[in-house]
């Protein structure tokens, strides 16, 4: 993105300060809808939960509560950060922080459109989201030891191990499609499922697609998977201690990675930007003129709204069913399925996505 | 890309000791509890069968495979089939031991199983990276076994120190790799040995690389002055597990040596052949002192296994075929006497009561008087008193450094042996001439084990009468 | 200096300030998250190496994975640190003389002199689309394929002896395990029994009480 831009500046300007330019700019275009998304899809959660518990949902703040986000940022803005005592200060600080850095470095490399509308096009795109992600983890497990709290000691433990078991899964997950595209760039892996909605690798792959999702919403300790928060047990899990604005940061953070991991399930199984009514007669010509990302942009919504589904309609699970249904089902199950891929591509079985 | 299958032929018992390992991993889990010896039998069949696929498919010639990081010759074939043969008599002698030590599992099998699979991979290594995969692979499931008997506090002492030490030889070793791959630009051991002929490596580097790989052998073999866990280890270790260490794996630590030095390096010969001469002069020294003033049997043994690895080296530091090949037959004799002096300790050992000082033996005569005589033997032939086939080990490994120019170190090899007769024959001393703690007869806890150690024993013997059967074996394999 | 050169230099002296926090610093969960810099600072000059595949592994395996149950393990155990130093300062000067006396010779031997700049080719490097994930697979399955099947092998027996040192199956009557098998093949019928009783008519009462 932006190449021509960097061009231009760097006929005035030194080299690397097109470069930083540039840089900085990419990633504000990035940040802030990723941002502002995070802020109504809060908003959202609570109208879609209202109306599945027959409430209103807010609707003081704004037209029918619209600028409900605002006033939660603002009164969270203006709130003192209570410091626990015998915390650990630096680090108590650098948590917030661990976790939010991340969730929006991760952003670098998916594609919001055909002809590379991407920050950053590298080849290793898949790997540079899984590492980068795992990251995150930190910013729990620091929050939790740095705030000299039980609760929230506990609640870094159940959500790190948790985090790391389901990242197995989903790491397995992830290798069958990159088996089946042959390439780790995120770009490519959405070309390689052209052709009509059956050649998306969510059919192809179809429990791959489940564990995926399934693990995304484990990694973003969302309900029905989040005893890291744990109400009724551990109070709020690891960042009980926090408030104002670093509890906030926490809470985009979680946010930004619900988005993130609705993007990837799209990019990787839902075919990306590419238009559902590819290859059928009538439809395809009449769709022709929607833009690529306004179908990605349909899919991740759809996604969004499976999140907040799930956590209205599923009671939470214990957590040694949690760990079970990792450990001993979901990677069993998607190393059984790489090894099935693996035969498929070595007979070239690959029936569906050639 | 121009990739050829590699041919699967040469390596066919590994892939099957390792398929059939897997598969008993799993099985064990299944049928531990409603069979209880279950896995055991099907260890040593797994064993037979292996034993019988490399008897069945000898060679004498030497080929390679996976390009190139895969050897099977002569050297391997009968290396594989003693650390088989031995395997076969320590998990029998072990069986027994585990149940009276009441920590008997499923899993000491299986990592038997995997260890010697290491072994395997050791011997048939033909570039760096097999090699230190086989080394871990055989260490990591042998550290397992020595901490597995979780209550006694002795145990897991020798495991950590076990484990400590062997991650400091191993990054000895490692380092020593990676410079020797700087320095040659190879891993492969015949394309290095090429390099290294052909005057294209810088010399003070590659001598750099000599000093860490042998400092880390010699870690691993406990030759003075790197020996400080052999003792512990050995002592602390369940006689079962101690068992193990003492035989198997120094068959395969030989191997490595010769690999490593007389096919990748044997053109730095002059850089590890002092090495070698000092680490012998000192291992001989500390195996014929020390070992007199102990009081544990085990321990014993441990300091004398030290003297024996420094008259092992005393074949390779002659540095040519025929010293290899003595070098070969002391490493197969040595691990077959471990075998017999560690066996009878472990097999006479019961519920809280290890039977390993050598106050134990006092009086054996009149306890067990054949068990008596198979210890003689045994002791005998350890320290290399004629017609035992110890004898003859220490006759070959001394002729060829003679032969090579040190006699000098002939003629302390020779001191030691003398000195260390002594130990020997106060175990001997003990066991006919002092009078019993205890008179109860003692005898091992099922009656198949007193057949399968006289067997043992009274092979030292035998073998001791037709030495040739053993050297030649040596011999034929290497030069 | 060059942007790229800059960002190198940078990147090793974060890996080499926190390797020395690393060693230096008092809490050990502190450590270890130095550690964890170190890390993702060396990954980083891998990148710059052209070596995205083990820059981004080293930080999905290491720093994801390993370093995370490292600092459970850490965080768990109640260290004494000031006990865990003792003699530090005593053996100090000797520690210090013998990593100098070590760094010296290893640099005679290692130095620029023999593994500098100019005595070893530079690297060939890459072109952009030029998949460094491929270059290592295909050598990885095909010529190393042994090698690669037995670090499969030594993972498993790492497995094994975590599980076998560690697993402590205790008697039903200490702890309850669950079943979850079982649980979830339960039905209705299992738990409770419909039973068809005949109703109890009232019967009427006999004339004889009705009069008292």
């Amino acid at each position: 993105m932006f190449d021509s831009l960097q061009a231009w500046l760097s006929t005035f300007l030194f080299d690397w300060l097109a470069v930083v330019i540039t840089l900085l700019i990419q990633a504000v275009v990035v940040i802030l809808p990723v941002m502002l998304a995070v802020a109504w899809l809060t908003f959202a959660e609570r109208k879609v939960i209202g109306y599945m518990q027959l409430r209103m949902g807010p609707n003081r703040v704004g037209p029918k509560g619209w600028l409900q986000p605002i006033a939660d940022a603002l009164k969270l803005m203006f709130k003192e950060i209570v410091r626990p005592t015998e915390s650990n200060f630096y680090l108590f600080v650098v948590a917030p922080i661990l976790t939010i850095a991340p969730a929006v470095a991760a952003w670098a490399v998916i594609p919001f459109d055909e002809n590379g509308v991407v920050v950053a096009d590298i080849n290793a795109g898949v790997l540079y989201v899984l590492a980068v992600t795992s990251i995150i983890v930190y910013g729990v497990i620091i929050s939790g030891w740095a705030s000299n709290s039980k609760y929230a000691f506990l609640g870094a433990m159940r959500a790190s191990a948790q985090k790391i078991s389901y990242e197995i899964a989903m790491g397995f997950a992830l290798v069958t499609v990159l088996m089946v595209a042959g390439s780790m760039n995120l770009t490519e892996i959405v070309e390689g499922q052209k052709g009509s909605l059956l050649h998306w690798y969510w059919l192809p792959l179809l429990p791959m697609f489940a564990v995926y999702f399934i693990s995304g919403l484990a990694e973003t300790n969302r309900a029905p998977f989040d005893v890291a928060e744990g109400e009724s047990e551990i109070v709020a899990g690891f960042h009980v201690e926090y408030s104002g604005m670093a509890f906030a940061v926490f809470f985009l953070a979680e946010y930004a990675m619900m988005i993130l991991i609705s993007f990837m399930t799209a990019v990787m199984f839902l075919g990306g930007w590419l238009s559902p009514f590819e290859g059928i007669p009538g439809l395809e010509p009449m769709f022709a003129w929607v833009p690529g990302f306004i179908w990605l942009f349909a899919k991740v919504a759809v996604l969004l709204f499976l999140f907040l589904w799930f956590r209205a309609t599923f009671p939470r699970y214990r957590y040694d069913q949690i760990m079970r249904l990792g450990w001993k089902v979901l990677i069993p199950v998607t190393i059984v399925w790489v090894f099935a891929v693996g035969v498929m591509e070595y007979a070239q079985l690959g029936l569906w996505f050639d | 890309m121009n990739f050829v299958i590699p041919s699967f032929t040469p390596a066919i018992p590994e892939i099957v000791l390792l398929t059939l390992t897997s598969l008993l991993l799993v099985a064990d889990t299944m049928w531990s509890k409603r069979y209880e010896f279950a896995t055991y039998y099907a260890t040593q069949v797994i064993l037979v069968i292996v034993g019988a696929l490399i008897l069945t498919s000898f060679t004498t010639e030497t080929v390679t495979t996976f390009d190139g990081s895969f050897v099977r010759d002569a050297f391997a074939d009968i290396l594989k089939l003693a650390i088989v043969v031995i395997s076969l008599g320590l998990f029998l002698f072990s069986k027994e031991y585990l149940l009276q030590a009441k920590f008997y599992r499923g899993e000491y099998f299986t990592l038997g199983l995997f260890s010697v699979l290491g072994m395997f991979v050791m011997v048939s290594a033909h570039n760096l990276i097999t090699l230190y995969l086989g080394l871990e692979i055989m260490s990591l499931a042998i550290y397992t076994m020595v901490a597995m008997r979780k209550d006694h506090s002795a145990a897991l002492e020798a495991a950590l120190k076990y484990f400590v030490l062997g991650a400091l030889a191993t990054g000895m070793l490692l380092y020593g790799f990676s410079m020797l791959y700087g320095a040659t630009g190879q891993v492969a051991f015949d394309a290095m040995a090429a390099v290294i002929d052909a005057g294209e490596v810088d010399h003070v580097v590659l001598s750099f690389a000599v000093v860490f790989i042998v400092i880390g052998l010699a870690f691993k073999l406990g030759a003075v002055p790197f020996h400080m866990w052999v003792p512990d280890v050995y002592h602390g270790a369940p006689t079962a597990v101690t068992l193990f260490i003492g035989t198997a794996p120094k068959i395969a630590a030989f191997a490595i040596l010769y690999r490593l030095l007389a096919e990748a390096l044997p053109g730095a010969v002059m850089d590890w052949q002092p090495l070698l001469v000092i680490l012998s002069v000192l291992s001989l020294l500390v195996g014929a002192l020390v070992p007199i003033v102990q009081n544990n049997l085990k321990r014993l043994l441990a300091y004398s296994g030290i003297g024996h690895i420094g008259f092992l080296m005393l074949g390779l530091i002659a540095a040519n075929p025929d010293g290899y090949a003595s070098a070969m037959v002391y490493t197969l004799i040595y691990a077959f006497m471990g075998l017999a002096a560690f066996g009878l300790i472990t097999v006479l050992a019961r519920t809280g009561h290890e039977f390993d000082r050598v106050d134990d033996f006092k009086g054996m005569n009149q306890r067990n008087p054949w068990l008596a005589l198979m210890m003689l033997f045994v002791m005998f032939s350890m320290a290399g008193i004629p017609p035992f086939i110890g004898f003859y080990a220490k006759v070959v490994v001394i002729e060829e450094v003679v032969q090579a120019g040190f006699v000098w170190l002939a003629v302390l090899a020779v001191v030691s042996a003398v000195i260390s007769a002594f130990y020997y024959l106060r175990v001997v001393k003990v066991m006919y001439f002092d009078a019993p703690q205890d008179t109860m007869k003692v005898e091992p806890v099922a009656r198949h084990l007193t057949w399968a150690i006289s067997l043992v024993a009274v092979a030292l013997l035998v073998f001791g009468l037709f030495p040739s059967w053993v050297i030649d074996l040596g011999y034929h394999s290497l030069s | 200096m060059t942007f790229l050169q800059f960002i190198f230099y940078l990147l090793a002296a974060i890996a080499v300030i926190a390797g020395l926090k690393m060693i230096s610093v008092k809490n050990p969960v502190q450590a270890a998250l130095w550690l964890v810099l170190a890390f993702i600072s060396t990954a980083g000059i891998w990148l710059i190496a052209q070596a995205e595949f083990l820059g981004l592994a080293l930080i999905l395996v290491y720093v994801g994975a390993v370093m995370v149950l490292f600092l459970f393990v850490v965080m768990m155990l109640d260290i004494n640190v000031a006990q865990f130093k003792e003699g530090f300062t005593r053996y100090l000067p000797l520690g210090v003389l013998t990593a100098a006396a070590i760094f010296a010779l290893m640099y005679l031997v290692l130095g620029p002199q023999r593994f500098g700049l100019e005595q070893v080719t530079p690297p060939k490097s890459l072109a952009e689309a030029e998949s460094n994930t491929l270059a290592l697979a295909i050598p990885l399955y095909t010529e190393h394929v042994y090698a690669f099947i037995l670090a499969a092998v030594l993972l498993l027996v790492g497995i094994v002896a975590a599980i076998t040192l560690t697993l402590r199956r205790r008697p039903n009557t200490e702890v309850l395990y669950q079943d979850i098998d079982q649980q979830i093949k339960t039905r209705a019928e299992d738990r409770f029994e419909m039973v068809k009783m005949p109703p109890t008519v009232e019967q009427p009462l006999p004339e004889k009480e009705k009069e008292e």
